[in-house]
Parts: structure tokens; sequence; C-alpha cells
């Protein structure tokens, strides 16, 4: 897309996250957005400090040293709009990741209805369901008073009642959640976030604006049938941000900065994908970012977007859910060397101890990315039943067809080896048929998408010049064959002249090596009705590709992934795949 | 750059914002003088209320019910109480269940908040009560030797210190748990045995300090009936030099354990304080920064667990052999060799 700019604002964006606050600066180049450079420090957002300010400052006077401009005056003060001599920044989006999950209950008429709908609207945060409330609860009214008082939840999101549908029955819901109010200490009663039948809005505030604060939004269940969380989500993000900027000083700050436009990252980050997805309607866009405390997983199809925010499940703080939920055995399964499920359990608990370190060696490394298919793998088993029949796939069960996947987040697109990276990708989600695997280097996304409420050219553009760095092409056939029979033909016409053959068979895995920005032709031939993407079974086809840190990787283990049973036998099938993927 | 802490102090005044987690009742007075065990602030955390239905109970209409309710809200109430109460041809009336106070009188029901035992608060330290937090708790303020841990299991006690380690990686064996110990705080390098932490709750121990512990030991650690803090991590890593010398050299003195697991949310650790008579000593810092000449212990392999002094922080970034490029500073290992580190794996050992 060629636009070109008449006016072009300089922009700095800034993301809070768990481990490191980054500032980044964009700025025209040639008629042209482009991310010009990045500023890091440590997040203070947590303890000792409780204040998101320091990090903010470190940050810009990192991209200050690093780009020779001045944003912030003596006092530390930012400077917007910018000068006429081009100090300061003419525009600021922001976004944050650090805080803790906002504790929602949710309510509603029916479980499996506007209750589930409540539940969908808060995982487009960073959340937690602390408790649920239905007109089918059994639980006295006294017992739900107890566990909200129990609970004392940050928010309280009431659903219920299809327009002109129930009102009584919605009314009625607001008994416990009115006397818990009423109960609790007036500084500390939750927000109630009232998003069913409109009928009744009135009356609610009614009902309880003399003991919380209420907000109203669109009704996330117009219809018993349909499901609409778009409108309340701007309502809710609106909330969180409220929030989060009274609890600490730094982000109160940045919300100002912003115009009260400080976004939760995991929205900035499903936005890009969603708007991804716009490009290439045979596929869906897959986006995985796996952060220290939280997992976020973005699935978008023709601007449909479908994102999960894994609250607390995460590779640094994260980690306390994973040694409740996984198997410490499973997560050693993955590592190229011998290691005992008390050895997993204690590199977890050190981490825990201190979240903020880098895996230096060779072992930790592989330690990281074992933990890391375990989110992944753990956070997808959920996000697979939010992903509708409308999306593209191969076979059902299997990850839907998708085209970039992306990854962000620095276990997987900061990871110092791009082949154990993308071997950790391949194994946590199991991509099938074709696709590319982009890695957000920089953790862009999440900025890209704050900023696109601002100025709508700069995230298309900054897109297009390449901020997202290749892994590779994956091929991955779908079929049914034993292993070792031969499933799949290639012919590799490469950029040197070169024509290779591959003979792909069945568990196989290996690469073709192909440089960064390079082009290629492989011709695919699958045998045995096997399925790679191409229109079907059995069907083959001519595929230009790209080269990527690791080339082409040709995956032809199976899906889904089948690993032995037998310690030994693992050890070695793991350690022959980490041969393949590091011997570029 | 804002860098963890850990402080390992001979003499310092500490100072410790103690919380509920809800509000409740504070039970101290500023200035008073606590022990690590003493209450400090109790609040009920798991409340518990009974839904009386005067108007069903009585047979009359709810907007009827009212006028025959003979309490106000705010009255406290034993089992049996009467709540409510009609006379005439037949007498009904409407008891309280349980004991408890009425919060609420609305539309012919009365809320009843039950009786709870409340949680109590702990001071965590022995010390003196600085300031008090209206409805939470408050901060106390204390001067000694200050140890700060890596995993505690949760319980508060202190007691007279006995060291059983000549060594920082002496392991403790159940046979050394006897009955002499009893009431005592324990500190040994290492413990890789379920029969001596047995042991040791039979002989009713009043704390055990270890450098590390294997991690299975967690569920055995949490059952314990007194306080357990690990001063370095999990696996059989010796005590780190610093707390081995601070605390060989403490025998037989009153020692103070608080045990709250490390929360990174809230920057809570586990702390052993040695309490010490007052004098001008300076309050242990909470903010680090990294700045050449400070002691630094390494966070990740390779030097995992090595003490050494920051010689330099390196300008920009720096070139690591796995190919990453991340801020480091150059440091002088205790044993000689100057590496360079990636200062996020970098903690500073306040120590002296």
């Amino acid at each position: 897309m060629a636009t070109s700019l008449v006016d072009a604002d300089t922009l700095l964006a800034i993301d809070v996250g768990t481990m490191m606050t980054r500032a980044f600066f964009f700025d025209a180049v040639a008629s042209s957005y482009r991310f010009v450079a990045l500023g890091e420090a440590p997040s203070t957002y947590g303890p000792p400090l409780n204040d998101a300010s320091e990090g903010i400052r470190a940050a810009i006077d990192d991209l200050q040293s690093k780009t020779g401009r001045t944003f912030v005056n003596d006092d530390e003060m930012l400077i917007s709009p910018a000068l006429a001599n081009g100090i300061g920044v003419d525009t600021v989006a922001a976004t944050v990741s650090a805080v803790p999950p906002l504790r929602i209950l949710a309510a509603g008429l029916l479980d499996d209805i506007s209750v589930q709908s409540a539940r969908n609207l808060a995982s487009t945060i960073y959340a937690e369901i602390v408790d649920s409330i239905s007109m089918n609860d059994r639980r006295k009214l006294s017992e739900k008073i107890d566990e909200i008082l129990r609970q004392r939840p940050d928010l309280i999101i009431v659903a219920g009642g299809s327009e002109n549908g129930a009102s009584r029955s919605v009314i009625k819901l607001l008994d416990p959640i009115g006397l818990a109010c009423y109960l609790m200490p007036e500084r500390q009663r939750p927000t109630v976030l009232f998003a069913g039948n409109s009928g009744v809005a009135a009356e609610v505030r009614d009902a309880l604006n003399a003991l919380a604060i209420v907000a109203t939004a669109p009704n996330l269940r117009p219809t018993l049938e349909s499901e609409q969380l778009g409108p309340a989500e701007g309502e809710l993000r609106s909330l969180f941000r409220k929030i989060h900027s009274a609890r600490n000083p730094g982000l109160g700050e940045l919300d100002a900065w912003t115009s009260g436009r400080l976004l939760p990252g995991a929205t900035g980050f499903g936005r890009m994908i969603r708007f991804i997805s716009k490009n290439d309607h045979r596929k869906a866009v897959l986006g995985v970012d796996v952060g220290a405390s939280s997992t976020v997983i973005a699935a978008a199809h023709k601007g449909d977007l479908r994102q999960r925010i894994y609250s607390r499940l995460g590779v640094g703080q994260g980690l306390e859910g994973m040694l409740r939920q996984a198997s410490l055995a499973r997560i050693a399964g993955w590592l190229p060397f011998a290691a005992s499920e008390s050895t997993v359990r204690d590199y977890i608990l050190d981490k825990l101890a201190h979240p903020h370190t880098i895996p230096m060696t060779a072992e930790d490394a592989a330690m990281e990315l074992a933990l890391a298919r375990e989110v992944i793998r753990g956070a997808m088993l959920d996000m697979r039943t939010h992903i509708p029949a409308t999306f593209p796939e191969l076979r059902g069960g299997l990850l839907p067809a998708v085209e970039p996947l992306i990854v962000s987040g620095s276990v997987l697109a900061g990871a110092p080896n791009p082949g154990l990276a993308m071997l950790a990708i391949l194994d946590a989600l199991e991509p099938a048929g074709v696709t590319v695997v982009l890695a957000d280097v920089n953790n862009l996304l999440p900025s890209l998408g704050a900023a696109a409420e601002i100025n709508g050219i700069l995230p298309v553009q900054v897109l297009e010049s390449g901020v997202l760095k290749s892994l590779g092409t994956v091929i991955a056939p779908i079929g049914n064959a034993r292993t070792g029979t031969l499933i799949l033909r290639i012919r590799a016409a490469l950029p040197s002249g070169e024509e290779r053959k591959i003979d792909v068979k069945q568990g196989m895995l290996t690469t073709i090596p192909l440089e960064v920005g390079q082009r290629a032709e492989l011709h695919l031939q699958p045998l045995l009705r096997y399925d790679v993407g191409l229109g079907g079974p059995g069907r083959g086809g001519t595929l230009k590709v790209v080269g990527g840190q690791m080339g082409v990787v040709i995956d032809a283990r199976g899906r889904p992934l089948d690993l032995p049973d037998d310690r030994a036998k693992r050890l070695s099938t793991v350690q022959k795949w980490y041969a393949v993927m590091t011997s570029k | 750059m804002v860098t963890p802490i850990t402080h390992i102090l001979p003499y310092t005044t500490v100072q410790r914002r103690r919380l509920l987690p809800r509000e409740g009742r504070v039970v101290v007075r500023q200035g008073q003088a606590v022990r690590a065990t003493d209450v400090i602030a109790t609040a009920v955390l798991k409340p518990s209320h009974t839904m009386l239905d005067v108007a069903a109970g009585l047979g009359v209409t709810r907007s009827a019910a009212a006028g025959f309710i003979e309490r106000y809200e705010g009255d406290k109430l034993e089992t049996g109480d009467v709540v409510a109460r009609k006379t005439g041809l037949f007498n009904r009336v409407v008891r309280s269940p349980v004991a408890g106070r009425i919060v609420l009188m609305t539309d012919g029901y009365v809320l009843i908040e039950e009786k709870q035992q409340p949680f109590e608060l702990q001071a965590g330290i022995p010390g003196e009560v600085a300031e008090l937090m209206h409805e939470f708790g408050a901060v106390i303020e204390t001067t000694g030797a200050l140890i700060q841990g890596i995993w505690g299991n949760g319980m508060i006690d202190f007691g007279v210190l006995t060291v059983l380690a000549e060594n920082p990686g002496d392991e403790l064996q159940a046979g050394q748990v006897d009955v002499s110990l009893r009431g005592a705080v324990l500190m040994a390098g290492t413990c890789r045995s379920p029969e001596a932490f047995q042991r040791a709750a039979d002989q009713r121990l009043r704390g055990l300090i270890l450098g590390s512990m294997p991690s299975e030991l967690i569920p055995a650690a949490r059952r314990l009936p007194f306080p357990l803090i690990l001063t370095d991590g999990f696996g059989t890593v010796p005590m780190n030099q610093a707390a081995f010398r601070l605390l060989s050299t403490s025998q037989k003195r009153d020692i103070a354990l608080n045990a709250e697991p490390h929360n990174p949310e809230t920057g809570v650790r586990p702390e052993i304080l040695i309490p010490l008579p007052p004098s001008d000593a300076e309050t242990a810092i909470e903010v680090g920064r990294l700045e050449t000449g400070q002691r630094v212990q390494v966070m990740r392999a390779p030097h995992k667990g090595a003490w050494g002094v920051v010689e330099s922080i390196l300008p920009g970034r720096t070139l690591f052999p796995n190919g990453l490029r991340l801020p480091a500073a150059q440091v002088r290992l205790e044993a000689g060799e100057s590496i360079r580190v990636p200062t996020a794996n970098l903690e500073i050992i306040n120590s002296s």
C-alpha cells in the first residue's frame, strides 16, 4: 500500500510490561512511517517502587540516548506536542501488560449463555473470574453474599436478558450484589458493569447507584443466539484503565499523556492480528504472545477476531499456575537431556523467586522453551474451543489453516537460537499445511495496535517495512501413513539455480536452507492423499516461498504430535529434532 | 537501574508494614513493644451471613413484617434469641439460629453476620509499633541483624538459635534432632530427609533455617508447625557465606523467623531477624540501584549462586556467546575470576 504522508506526526509508544518497559519511537522516513528506535528499562510497576514512572522515564532516557532526540524536559515532563525545533513528540500511545488481573465476578441469567458471555467479555482484558452468579445458582442468597464478600471482586459484569426479553429476573440478579456492596466499606466496593437487556439499564442504575459505581454497555446477548462482545469491550477497557490508573501513579500519568487511551497490551496485539487477517481471506492469522505473567492467543479470519488472555499463565511469574496445572514429566519430556521432575520443579521455583533473570546456558534455554511449550499447549487447549467453524481448517481437531503465525514475547521471539524457537512453536502449536512463522522481536504489535487509534496509517506502513522477522516457512503435510512411508515429494528451485529434490517420509523433520529474503519455488507432490493445504487431500502445486532464519521447515512428524512414552526413546527423538533444528 | 536487593546485615534498622488483607481492627497502640508472634490486628476474612425470612416465619406480608421485629440493626444476638414475635391467638416467634450481629433489616428479612473466629495478623518481627495503619495494621520498627530468604512455609515464630552446621553445606540428619533442642530454632546447610522434619515437629522446634532443600519436600515443609526459611534455593545449594557467618556467630541468641512466602506482587520476602539493642543503625534500603563496587550474587548458570563485586557497568549492550545482546556488568567473583554478567541476572547483596 503506497500512501504519501502530507503531515506526518511523530509518535512515542510506551509499553509497560511485567519485566521490561519499552519506549518506541516512530517517525516518517522517505514519506512513510518507520519504527526508528527502541528504548528499554526494567519495569518499576511492582515492588519495591510500585510506581511505573521510573521505568517509563528510564526507557525514554534510553530512547533519547539512542536517537539523540529529546522527549522530556529538565523536569522529566513529556514535551508533547513537539516544538517547532523538533524537540518532543507529536502523539503518544501506551499499553500495559504488567498489571495483575482484575478480579471479576460474572453474573447472568443462564450459566452457559449470559454468564458465559460475561466471562468471554472478561477474557478480553487481563482478568480472572473469581465467582459467577446465575439464575440457576442453587446457593442461598446469604451464601452468594458471603462469596462476594470473600472474593472482593474489582469488577462485577452483569449480563442477561435479550433485548425486549427478561427484565424481572435480571433485576433479581442484583440482590446479592447490592447487599454485598452495602456490607463492604465504601472505598472497597467493586465497580459494576451492566451489559444486559438495555430496557432495564436505568433500573439497574437506580438499584445500585448508591452502592457502587455503575457503568453500562450494550447488551452482550441482544438475542439468545447471538453474542456481541465488541461494543461492550470499549466500556470494559475504559474501566480497566480507570481502575489501574488509580492504583499505580505511573499508569495514571501515562493515561494522562495518552489522553485516556491507555490500552491493555493484549488489546493492541489482538487489533493487529485482526488487521493482518483482512489481507488474505483463504487462511486465518494466529498470534501467540507468551509473556512473563500472562499468555495471549489471538486468532482472526477476515477481520473476525477471537482472542483469549490467559492471566497468570506465563514463563515468569505466571509459572505459579504451571506448577499447579502442568505435568512436570511432560515439561521434562521436551528437554534434549535427561531431567527429573524435581529438576524441573526446582527450576520453576528458582525462576519464580527471580523472574527477571535471563537464561544464559543451553540447558536453561531448553528449559525455558520446554516451559513455553506447555504454557502454549495449555492455553491452546482452551482456545480451540473458542475458534468458530467458519475459520478454515485442513482437518477437524487441528489448528486452523493459518498464515502467518506470529509469535511474540522474549522466550520465543527473542530466543537466541531461531531453530530451537521454531521447534518449540511447532511442538506447541502443531500447525497444519503451509504457514509462515513471524517473530515480533521488539514486541511492537501491542504498541502498533494502540497507535492505530490515533494514526491509522502508521501501523500499516510500519508493518509493511518488515518489522516482523521471518523464522521461516513451515510445510506440515497431514495424512495417515505409517512412520517411514514416503508421503510427499518436493522439488525446490533455489535462488542459486540449483534444483533440489526431497523425498519426505512420515515422521521426518527437515529443513531447506533459504536465507532471509531470498525467494524459491517449491513444487509439492503429496502422495497417499496427504494434504499440504493446496486445495485438498492429494492436491499438490507450486509454492513461492521467501526465506526466513530457518529457511523452509518440513514437519512431517504427524498431527497430533505423538511422542514415545518410553523415556529413553522420547529423549533420543527429542535430541534428533534438536539436532535438525540447530544444524543450520 | 533498579535491581533486586537481598539484605544480609549484621545490624540495621528494619521497618515492616504489616497489613491485613482486608479491613479489620488494629489491636495495638503506637509505641507498643511487640513480639514476632503478637497479634497486631484482626479481621474476618471469610464472613458468613444468615438471612432470616421474618415475614415467612410469622406468616405475615413483607410490608407488615417490620412491625413485629423486636431488634435493631447493630444488635448482637446469641443463638436462640428472639428476633421477631407476633402475639395473638397463636403466638409465633422467629429466633436467631446463630450468634452474631444484625447488619441489615429490609423487606421482612433480617441479615445476621455470624460471629466468627477472626484471622489474626502477627507482628512478624519483634520491635515497636512505629505507625498505625487505620483498620489495616501497623508499621513495626526494630533494630538487629536481618537476613532475607527466598522461600518460606508461611509460619511465624521465635526462639533461641542453635547452629547445627559447621559448614554451609552440612546436611541436617534426623538423628541430630533430639529432646535437647525442644523450643530451639535450628540452622543447617541443607536437608533432604522428611524424617528430620518429622523429628523437628515431634520435638516442638520453634523454627528451622536452611540454605536449601529439594523441592519435593515442600508439602512436608508446609505441614510443619513452625517456620522454615530457605536462604538460597531449592536442591542442595549450600547456605551463602554471609548468612552462614552471621547465623553461626549468633549461637544462643534470640531469633525471629517470619517465613511468609515470597510474593512478587507485594515484595514480601521471608525474613530472619536477630534483635539487637537500638542504636543509630541505618535503615535497610529497599530500592537497589546497581553501581560499581557493590557486592552482587549471580542468579543464573553459569556461575549461579556465585558472589562477587561489580567492577564496572558496561556501556550499551554486550554480546554474549549465546547470541543475546544485553545490558551487562563486569563482575569480579570471590574466586578471583572476572566475568561479564547480564545485569538482569544480578542481585545486589546488601551485606557487610
